[in-house]
């Protein structure tokens, strides 16, 4: 009897009081999903406002000279690699008659013809060639090593007990809210009197713990989240602690390890402070020396913006590689997606 | 039977204690090239510049330091441009992480539900905050030049000439370099707002649509509370890091003109590394910073922890 009874239907079983509106939302209303792409589209127009300066950077790094100064701002025109060339290379200028004599000259390199465009000729590499070249050493072994400590004491911090972790861990974290003109004035004067003056290896170390503290807090993060587990059955399996440590954990916190490599590439890549007070010419880095890119006839923004150009390119390039790991770098690994 | 059953726990407590042991050898081993280099170049010159700081110095006088006690302290805080600094520094700080805060969340708003290519958008407009504030802020310079500049000419372009020089009068030149922060950190505060936007669990709207709730309040009682301790970290790091402000000056305006852009950072190097590179004063007042960047994010950490524990 009961079986063949039919079950009740939605309008029998319902809601004792009558249901006069009902609320759907499986359904976007028309309205809301208006509102979706003017969202969208004001989103879209506020992010290309806010690359202009960029799009800037880009346009003036190819313009002469003259097409930089022109009134009212070009935004077609011939492009040219003059800005390159005079960022990358001592010139001296031509008076007319070498120019023409040059001008004649069959087996003109690509670069020397563009250089004789503004006038000029090039005697060697310049300045800024030999900081670029400063920039990426000293970038690229303080990371390395800030990467390579902080694995470590990452490792150790997450997986064992540690007397006043929380302090130390907090210690660690301190150094890097430090203003860095604080933190200038005894590392110069200790620097000056051990020999460290405007040496590869002082800034390198200096940049190295700065960035420690940064890998560590990130670094920790990305450990804490592998399972012990995976180590625990290696060391059942007979693994030391430190193969399991180069074969469990190690790749497993890859992405952790390349995404903070990365942050600590930028920070020693793009770092000025230091720099500035801390070397004058051997090992004087990019970003100082970018302001003082002074040519001839005042300031040469073409150049400026060449050298810009070269110095942003490869964090731009980083930006997208990271952008899964964007939020939690800039924020110490704080707060993650 | 009952030797094997005793013998094989203390087998292996004898071998997990072997593992301890090793294993606190593999911490020091760890632990301690950080911490030495830490304490290297960290405690030790902190500890170095508090001593300077009560003494009478210079880094280009041949003189050993001569304790003076609290003179620096008492100098700094009786010199009106120092007040003058810390003030600019507090206008600064509070302009520019203001105006981030609210162009941030209003952005994360926009962002917030997933649109086709929104991924590509939200990642471009982060392009700014990875950028060098030095080469950002040179670079600007060319940018608000009254003549060629495009700043000028987006704001009037007929006559770019008629609107104002950005750099060459105090107020404006404090503008601008907000202007600049803005440009390059508001993404910093978007992102993080997008994060605790998408964090917040959908059950909450859907009830709150059942209760018939309006969206105003939706936004006061759930949005805004539950983003909260987020956009609360955005503005610690921003306010911090504000307050530390260097580089970006430095480029675009260094300091001036006048003195109406100088920051307390900029201050500092100017006394430690210009002029009478007065080392014990400029010590001083790195510790007065120091001191106060302390303080600001004590409270902030107060008011979070405040905020998580309701």
């Amino acid at each position: 009897m009961t079986a063949t009874t039919p079950r009740p239907t939605f309008e029998q079983s319902g809601p004792r009081l009558p249901v006069v509106e009902s609320i759907r939302v499986d359904r976007v209303h028309p309205r809301a999903r208006i509102a979706g792409s003017v969202r969208a589209t004001l989103a879209i127009i506020l992010s290309l406002i806010s690359l202009i300066p960029v799009f800037w950077i880009v346009l003036t790094a190819f313009k002469t000279p003259t097409d930089v100064t022109a009134i009212p701002p070009k935004l077609i025109f011939e492009p040219s690699l003059t800005g390159f060339v005079s960022l990358l290379s001592d010139m001296r200028l031509l008076s007319q008659a070498e120019q023409e004599e040059r001008s004649q000259q069959p087996d003109l390199s690509w670069v020397d013809q563009i250089a004789l465009q503004i006038g000029r000729a090039i005697n060697g590499p310049s300045q800024y060639a030999r900081q670029l070249g400063n920039s990426v050493i000293i970038a690229g072994t303080s990371t390395l090593l800030s990467v390579v400590l902080g694995l470590l004491s990452a490792y150790a911090f997450s997986r064992f007990n540690i007397p006043a972790k929380g302090d130390l861990l907090f210690f660690i974290l301190s150094t890097r809210m430090l203003p860095p003109v604080v933190v200038t004035i005894p590392i110069f004067l200790m620097y000056r009197s051990i020999g460290l003056h405007d040496t590869h290896f002082g800034l390198i170390m200096l940049y190295t713990v700065f960035n420690l503290s940064f890998s560590v807090w990130l670094l920790k993060g990305f450990i804490d989240e592998i399972p012990r587990e995976y180590e625990e059955a290696a060391l059942v399996d007979g693994y030391t602690r430190l193969q399991t440590f180069f074969r469990i954990v190690i790749p497993q916190a890859r992405t952790g390890i390349a995404a903070t490599t990365v942050f600590c590439l930028i920070f020693a890549w793009n770092e000025y402070a230091f720099a500035l007070m801390l070397t004058t010419q051997n090992a004087r880095t990019a970003p100082p020396s970018i302001p003082s890119i002074l040519g001839s006839g005042g300031i040469e923004w073409n150049t400026i913006a060449a050298g810009a150009l070269l110095f942003l390119i490869p964090v731009v390039i980083v930006t997208f590689a990271l952008r899964q790991h964007l939020l939690r770098g800039v924020t110490f690994g704080a707060v993650r997606k | 039977m009952t030797a094997l059953t005793q013998a094989a726990p203390t087998q292996a407590k004898q071998r997990a204690q072997r593992r301890h042991m090793s294993d606190g050898a593999l911490v020091r081993l760890f632990i301690f090239p950080t911490l030495i280099i830490l304490i290297l170049w960290n405690v030790f010159p902190l500890f170095y510049s508090l001593y300077l700081s009560f003494t009478r110095y210079s880094v280009i006088a041949n003189r050993a330091p001569e304790w003076i006690g609290f003179s620096n302290y008492t100098a700094i805080l009786s010199r009106p441009t120092f007040w003058q600094s810390f003030a600019t520094t507090g206008v600064y700080a509070l302009l520019s992480v203001g105006l981030q805060t609210v162009l941030g969340f209003s952005l994360a708003m926009l962002l917030r539900q997933k649109f086709k290519g929104s991924g590509f958008i939200t990642t471009l407009t982060l392009i700014p905050m990875m950028l060098s504030p030095v080469v950002v802020g040179m670079f600007w310079k060319l940018i608000y030049n009254p003549s060629y500049g495009i700043f000028n000419f987006l704001l009037n372009p007929t006559n770019p000439r008629l609107a104002t020089d950005m750099l060459a009068n105090p107020v404006s030149a404090m503008l601008a370099v907000v202007i600049v922060d803005v440009w390059m950190w508001t993404p910093f505060v978007m992102l993080l707002c997008l994060s605790g936007l998408n964090a917040i669990p959908d059950y909450l709207y859907e009830a709150a649509a059942i209760d018939r709730a309006s969206a105003w309040f939706q936004f006061r009682r759930i949005t805004l509370p539950q983003v909260a301790p987020l956009l609360l970290i955005a503005v610690l790091f921003r306010t911090i890091e504000a307050i530390k402000a260097f580089d970006l000056m430095m480029g675009l305006t260094g300091g001036g003109p006048g003195k109406s852009t100088e920051t307390v950072s900029i201050a500092l190097y100017r006394l430690a590394f210009s002029g009478q590179f007065n080392t014990g004063q400029a010590s001083a007042l790195a510790y007065i910073v120091l001191i106060i960047i302390i303080c600001i994010s004590n409270v902030y950490i107060r008011y979070l922890n405040k905020l998580r524990g309701e």
